[in-house]
Formats: C-alpha cells, structure tokens, sequence
C-alpha cells in the first residue's frame, strides 16, 4: 500500500483566505466537513447524483463530491454558511425558502440554495421552463419541488424589480 | 389561536443556513470507520472468509466476519411497538452478520478501520466463498414446491396468509345477468430515497452503550438494539437528531444493531457507520412489489355483486414489517366498495430480493393502483363514466368499520371529488378527450383514497409528553414523536400554544430524541403523529394550565376557576383584566424563598381510536404513442385530513406525496439480474427519482370537516398522498389510449409492450 500523499492547499472559504494540508483523493466535500466543519455541504450520493454538497466555485455551482479539494487551488468556494449578513441576516434565497415552506427535511436545502444563487446572480429572467432545467441537478424527495420553485422564482422576480405573481 | 394557521416552521431558519445537524454533523472526527461487507449472491451460504489480505492494509482495527459473532441474538427489525404476547411479536429472523445469505447484499462481515477508505480497501480485499443456491425473485414462483425455500421454518416460503369471507361469493355468482370482470395488476420495487442515507455511530460510557442514528423511532430501535446485542434495554441509550427524511425506510432497525455491536467489538470506542447510496438501495428497505388478482361480478345498475381480492406481496429476504403491510391492503378492500360478498387472501412470500418494509402508504399504493385501476376497468366495461361509479358503489356516509370503529362522518369522497373536478374541469376535458386518434392524445383520470389513522387497535397506540415552565412563561415541550422534515415539532408548537394559551413564540419544541431524557413515544409512522401527539400534548398542557392556575391563585387569592391564560398573561375572567404575566408568575415560582416550585407536567395519553382520512387525485396527461411516453400535464390532489393544523405545512406535505406518486406511477422502480439476484440501478441516475423536469404545478387541495375523535380534529396526512397518484395516471392513460396498462411504472417499455399489444404501433 502506498503512503498517504498530501499537498498545501491555499483558497479562499466563505471569504476567508486558507491555507489546509490535504489528502491529494480527498474531495472538497471532505475538505470543508471535515476540516473546516461546514456541515451544510450535504453527502446523499458522493457521485454527483442528488446536488446536496453543492457549493459555489468563482461564483460558479459545483457537485463538490466529485471535485478534488486539490482542484479548488486559488478558488473562492462559497458555502451556504458564507450567505449570512453582516449582523445574521439571511440572504433574500434563505428567506425565500423559508417563507415559501419550502424547507421539510431540510437536507437538500443548502445545496439547492446554492444553485439558486448562481442563477439568481446571473441577472438573467429565466421561464418556467428554464429554471426546472437549471435546477434538475437537484434531487429532493419531501416537497416535489413545487415551493422550491415558487420560492427561486419569487426571488429572481424581486431581484428584476418586477412584480411578483403567483406562480 | 395559531392553530389553523400557516406559520413559519420552527426549525426554517436553521435549515436553510445549514445550523440545522444532522448524524454526520455531530459526530467527532476521531471515530473509527465501519464498512460492511455484503454478499456478492443472491442466496446461499458463506463457506468460510480469508481475512489475511484485508488484515494488512495499513488502518484496519478490525475485521468482524459472520464466523465471530459468538452468542446469537436474533432479533426483528420492524419499527413496531413491542408486544408483550408473543404471539404478536415480529419474526425474529435477522442476526448484525449472517453466514446464511438470502440476498443480495446480505450482511457477511464488516471492517472496522482508523479512516473510510482504509475500510472500504479491507472490504475488498476480503476472499469469501460460498456455497451458491438458486434465487427466486417472484412470490408465485416462489410459493411453488420446487422453488428454494428461504427460512427452513416457512414452507413454500410463506411468511403468512390470511383470509376474509364476507356472505358467499360462490353462491352470489351465480346471479342472473352478472358481468365478469377480471384483471392482474402489478407494483413495482421501489426505494424511499431519503436524501440523506442511513447512517449512525455508536460508543459507550462505562457500561452503557449510546447510538446516534438517522431514525425515525428511537425509542423502539433501543429495544431492538438491546435484543441484538444482548444488553438490558435500560442500558441502550438512542439519540435522533435532525434527520434527512426517512419515508418508512427508518422505520426499521437498519444498522443501528450492528453498529451497536462493532462497538463492542471495539471496547467500545466511537464507530460511525455511514451507509452509501448504492448500499441504501441494495441492503436497507423497499416497498412490498405486489401482485394482484381481482375480480368483480356486475349487475346491470352498475351495483357489485361479488368480488376478490388476491395479493401477493414480494417480503424480500426478511421479514422486517412481514404481512403487516399486505394485510392492510386486504382490509381495505371489503370497505373502500362495500359489497355483499367478498373474498381476499393475502400471502406474504419470501423471496431473494431487497428486504422490503415501510414505505409511505403501508400497503395502500399497491392497493390504490390495482383496486382504483380495476375500478375504471369495471366502468369501461359497464359504460357508465368512472366518477358516477365511483358514487354508486363508494364507501357511503355513515359507514362504520367494525373492527377499527372507524366512521365516515362526513361526505368526504364527493366534496373530494367536487373540488378536483373543479380544480382540473373534470367533465369538459372527459368529453373533449374522448376517442382520439393520432399519435399525440390527451386524457384524464382520477382515483380516490381511504387511510387509517395511527395503528389501534393492531397495536399498541401511546403518547407521552412532558411540559416545563422556564422562568420568562416560556416553555419547553418533549414529545417521543420525532420531527423527521414534515413538520412535526411545528405543528406540535402550535397546539402548545394554545392549549396553554402562550404566544406560539413561547413554545420550543425540543427537536432531538434521547431515549434516556425524551418521554416514550413510538415516533414516526403510520401517519400518527399529528392525531396522537395531540391527544398527549392538550392532556399534559391541561394539567399544566391547572398547576400554573393553582400557583396564580397562591399569587393573586383569585379562585382558579375565575383565572385564565390568555396570551401569556393571568387573566381574570370575570372582568378580563390582566394580573400578572406567566414570566412574573414563573419567575415568582421558581424563586419563591416561601413556596418554590418548578411547574412542570407530563403525562401519557394512550389512544383507542383511530380515524379513516379521505382524498383523491386527478391526473390529465398527454401520451406521445409512437414514443411511449407521457407526459404529466396537471395534477391535483385533494384532501380530506380534518382540520388542518398548518395549511402551509400540509400543502407542502402533500406536493411531496404527490411526487413520490408520480414516481411510482411513470419512472421508479429497482430492477434485479434474473439469474443472480443483483440490483441492477441501485443508484440514484439509473433508478429514475423525478426530478424539477418531471414535474408540473403540483396542486393541493383540501376540504376540512374536523374529526370527532380526534383531539385538535385533525387526522391522518403524512402517508395518504402518495396513495391515489399512479392509479389516477394509469386511468389518464386509459382514457386517452383506450389501453389499460396495469404495471406500474407506466414507463416507455412497459407502454411499447401494451402498446404493441393492442395494436396501437
């Protein structure tokens, strides 16, 4: 059996620069539960199935268990952990999954959350159809993804200063 | 009054900043790494395990193999409460590692390693042989005398069959004038898919033994864990934090046992069990396959005559929930279409399968979509529209159930179906829909439903609760019925309130279960909870107002019948003004250097009722018949569970229902190699869990006559509904094709099949 390899990672995690020892076949996944306890990134597959451990790579979503903490070099990661407010505000998608219900369990929450983001932060008004698409990457078994739904699409509405219908 | 309002659910805010913990979550990063090794054939036997190789990989601690296990304690799995006559026990057929395969994915022996993948390099390095037997896949063929027999003590392999007779069907028959309609219906192998997977980890403290676990009943997993490892039940202590649904799958003891066990092996030292997905498919729970027979003899007025009812339900390797669950949907056929004479049997068989046990519905999705599918088959035949014979033949107002007590107060089907109709413009669209031709045609169909209410008098029905004052009139409230994401603990905040008559902010639903603080309580399951807690939460909430009103009277020399609570403040009733807060009271109470006392109450409440829940599904799709597929255009859903306890919660409790109906009626199902018994799509990719594209607008509706037995007139919601949604699908389908396909899923190569069959392509 061979010895453990390990390399210094330097990134930057929910805007704080980092510098971690870490196992070349670790996972970012494993990177920030393990090392650095950001439990909101979710393990329901480790093989890019279900989107719980998605995170925010440069802005961009990524299945986190099926990308090498190695990979994350000189990356800004963003975890659902880093949305908060400067006085513990929730972010306007926290507060629409929230006020939508669309929180059961709870274990896909973050993940999804993240997905949002990046298409919220796109400034881009998506249709129906669009939006399903984009967040298909998700597997969720409690809501159906009905209030998932109403509450990204609530969110992009208000971000486009454009009146909310029900949808 | 918060009851009946859509407030925001108490754990919201921490699930969505990921505060919220789960088993993983809290679990030290030190403990030692248990992997599992399962058996590579379906059935036989493990001839011996060379262990040499496995034993050097740097890392390992141990290597447990089913040779090792010393004394046997067999134990069952089932989340059911105990019964103390053994003649209602469930089977005892599971040991933590069996030498004995009877699946696929049986339990062999496990690894004990510094790091997972230290583990995960010891389990394969593991060299078993075995001693391979024929599998068998099917309860029928397995119930023949040739087919290899599972447990030596269950001939043909049958776990159980029962019967019901009502009048005569063979006399009744034999009517002048009746039509035979006849028909097999199949539901497929599906799996809960929880997100989160199984998982726990296990250490001990002098002599006792904690497991944290991913379950949804604590209190019944500590007894089995004790039964599985030897231990006196007292010394077991189960701790469920949040936890990333379970939908019946943990409703079972999956590994818990095990882990407790590897533990020991260990001295022990902390050891987490982390199950993966492939592994959740494979080697937890799914729900029953069934297959089924039914007949129905039809007057000339639409009216039955005679039917029966055969099921045969596929058990697996185990007996986990057993017969339990084929029994239940055998009782529901007499009463869903009361008739004069019927005849079930029901037989549970074992087979080389994945163990099956709960899954939301128990019995009745299977049930909904042969008996709701053989409905409008029966009105086909009899041409009369499916709706109008649903009404004449339905389960009337007034209805008691002579076992269970159950009454259909109200006229639930119809102001069901009412409101669908309307909801999806039922009778334009049948109209409109009807003989289609072409290659792209629409229709609509529906189903309807019944569902018990918690498990009296199966088994036994109990709740207890525990209130405790703190010093600002706020309050804590224990309840052994666990939150498990459908809102549980918020509902239960709700009924605190005002029950005690606080501000709902004043309410903190303790959300963790830890067996050796948290009152008893059997958890989550049989859609209980709302209706059974309730009965423990106004009892222990009385006696609560009672203390809290006999200490205002100490405070204020008011008699307690002129006092009240209301709002958070001691209220005198006979002018209304405000003497005290509770925080002034409580902090009175606690400090108080004359008489100090800290208000607490607990009490239990067992339940002897139970209550039917009503609803109903209406589906309109559009069948691509070249192409085999479907697509899902509307749906709706409507409810009749009483009153609601949070509208919003119940809505959103329901779309979930739904969606797992959709699965199970167009894409889920696991599919297993013929020959060797190995699932073939255990993971989440192949197996076809809908996703965000495989949904429309899901629609929930209800109508609220509030149950009489029920303490905050409330009954069942939690399982109802998944139970109508593939039967209303198959009878779109029907509508729109003319072609009654009764295999679930309706998925393209089942349609290319039935298609090609009726001449269709």
């Amino acid at each position: 059996m061979s010895e453990k390899q390990y390399k210094l990672l330097t990134c930057t995690i929910n805007g704080k620069k980092t510098e971690t020892m870490v196992d070349v076949r670790a996972s970012l996944t494993d990177l920030l539960r393990n090392d650095y306890r950001l439990t909101s990134v979710k393990k329901g597959c480790e093989v890019g199935e279900c989107g719980a451990c998605t995170v925010l790579i440069d802005g961009e979503a990524y299945n986190s268990c099926i990308y090498l903490a190695v990979w994350a070099e000189g990356k800004r990661i963003t975890t659902t952990e880093g949305l908060l407010g400067p006085n513990g505000e929730l972010s306007d998608i926290q507060q629409a999954f929230v006020d939508e219900a669309a929180v059961q369990c709870g274990f896909c929450s973050p993940g999804f959350i993240m997905t949002a983001l990046e298409i919220l932060d796109s400034g881009v008004e998506y249709s129906d159809a669009e939006l399903r698409k984009l967040l298909s990457g998700h597997l969720c078994r409690c809501t159906g993804y009905e209030n998932i739904f109403k509450a990204v699409k609530k969110t992009m509405y208000k971000r486009l200063g454009k009146e909310w219908k029900d949808c | 009054m918060v009851v009946g309002k859509s407030v925001q659910r108490v754990d919201a805010v921490d699930k969505v900043t990921g505060r919220a913990k789960y088993t993983d979550d809290l679990c030290d990063k030190q403990a030692l790494i248990a992997k599992i090794c399962h058996s590579t054939i379906g059935n036989g036997k493990v001839l011996s395990i060379d262990t040499a190789e496995a034993e050097k990989v740097p890392g390992v601690v141990k290597i447990v193999t089913c040779f090792d296990i010393g004394e046997k304690h067999y134990f069952p799995t089932a989340g059911h409460p105990w019964s103390t006559d053994p003649n209602h026990q469930d089977v005892a057929d599971r040991l933590v590692l069996t030498d004995r395969v009877r699946f696929y994915g049986d339990d062999i022996a496990a690894v004990i390693a510094e790091d997972e993948v230290a583990a995960a390099q010891a389990v394969r390095a593991l060299k078993v042989t075995y001693e391979e037997y024929p599998v068998v896949l099917d309860p029928i063929e397995a119930m023949k005398d040739d087919a290899p027999r599972l447990h030596e003590e269950y001939p043909n392999n049958i776990l159980n069959h029962t019967s019901s007779r009502f009048g005569n069907y063979e006399e009744a028959i034999k009517e002048e004038g009746l039509t035979k309609v006849e028909g097999w219906y199949d539901t497929p192998t599906v799996q809960h898919c929880h997100i989160e997977n199984f998982i726990c980890y296990a250490y001990q403290e002098g002599e006792r033994l904690t497991v944290v676990a991913s379950t949804q009943i604590p209190h019944i997993v500590r007894r089995i864990v004790g039964q599985a490892v030897g231990m006196d039940w007292g010394k077991i202590r189960i701790v469920k934090p949040y936890i990333g649904g379970g939908f019946g799958n943990k409703q079972d003891a999956l590994y818990e046992p095990l882990c407790a066990f590897l533990c020991k092996q260990v001295g022990g030292r902390l050891v987490k069990l982390d199950i993966s997905r492939e592994e959740t498919f494979m080697s937890n729970r799914v729900r029953h396959a069934m297959k089924f027979h039914l007949v129905s003899y039809v007057r000339k007025d639409g009216t039955f005559a005679a039917r029966k009812f055969e099921a045969y339900s596929n058990q697996g390797g185990y007996a986990s929930h057993g017969h339990s669950i084929a029994a239940k949907a055998m009782g529901a056929f007499p009463q869903l279409y009361p008739c004069e004479n019927v005849e079930c049997d029901a037989y549970t068989v074992f087979t080389n399968r994945t163990v099956a046990g709960a899954m939301r519905g128990y019995g009745m999705p299977q049930f909904a979509f042969a008996v709701e599918s053989h409905t409008d088959d029966v009105a086909k035949v009899m041409g009369i529209e499916p709706i109008a014979f649903r009404k004449q033949n339905l389960m009337p107002v007034g209805y008691v159930d002579p076992f269970s007590k159950n009454e259909l107060y109200t006229d639930s089907f119809n102001q069901c179906m009412e409101k669908g109709m309307k909801y999806i413009d039922y009778e334009r669209k049948l109209k409109e829909y009807q003989n289609q031709t072409g290659d792209v045609r629409k229709g609509i169909g529906m189903s309807v439903f019944w569902y018990n209410t918690a498990v009296w008098p199966i088994s036994l029905e109990t709740s207890s609760c525990r209130m405790v004052l703190n010093q600002d009139g706020s309050v804590q409230i224990q309840l052994g019925e666990t939150e498990i994401g459908q809102g549980a603990d918020t509902a239960y905040a709700q009924m605190t309130a005002d029950v005690l008559g606080i501000p709902f902010e004043n309410v903190h639903t303790i959300s963790t279960q830890d067996t050796d603080i948290t009152p008893f309580g059997t958890g989550a399951y049989a859609s209980r909870q709302t209706y059974v807690a309730g009965f423990a939460i106004k009892q222990t909430g009385l006696l609560m107002k009672a203390r809290i009103l006999k200490y205002a009277h100490e405070l204020t020399r008011m008699p307690e019948y002129n006092l009240d609570i209301v709002d958070g403040n001691i209220v005198r009733t006979t002018d209304g003004r405000e003497l005290m807060t509770l925080g002034e009271l409580a902090k009175e109470a606690l400090y108080s250097l004359e008489h100090c006392e800290h208000i607490t109450s607990e009490s239990t409440a067992q339940i002897k009722s139970n209550a039917y829940s009503f609803g109903c599904c209406f589906a309109e799709v559009e069948v691509d018949v070249p192409m085999c597929k479907i697509q899902l255009v509307d749906i709706v859903n409507v409810h009749d569970c009483g009153k609601l306890i949070n509208p919003s919660l119940a809505e959103a409790q329901v779309h979930g229902g739904m969606s797992m109906g959709i699965g199970y009626g167009m894409s889920e199902t696991l599919l297993y190699d013929e020959k060797t018994g190995k699932p073939l799509n255990n993971n989440l990719l192949d197996y076809k869990l809908s996703t965000f594209m495989d949904h429309p607008h899901l629609e929930a509706e209800f109508v609220e006559n509030e149950e009489p037995t029920s303490a905050f007139g409330t009954k069942s919601l939690g399982e109802p509904p998944a139970c109508p949604v593939a039967s209303a699908i198959r009878n779109a389908v029907l509508q729109a094709t003319g072609v009654a396909v009764n295999q679930a899923p309706l998925r393209p190569q089942v349609l290319f099949e039935r298609f090609k069959e009726e001449g269709l392509i």
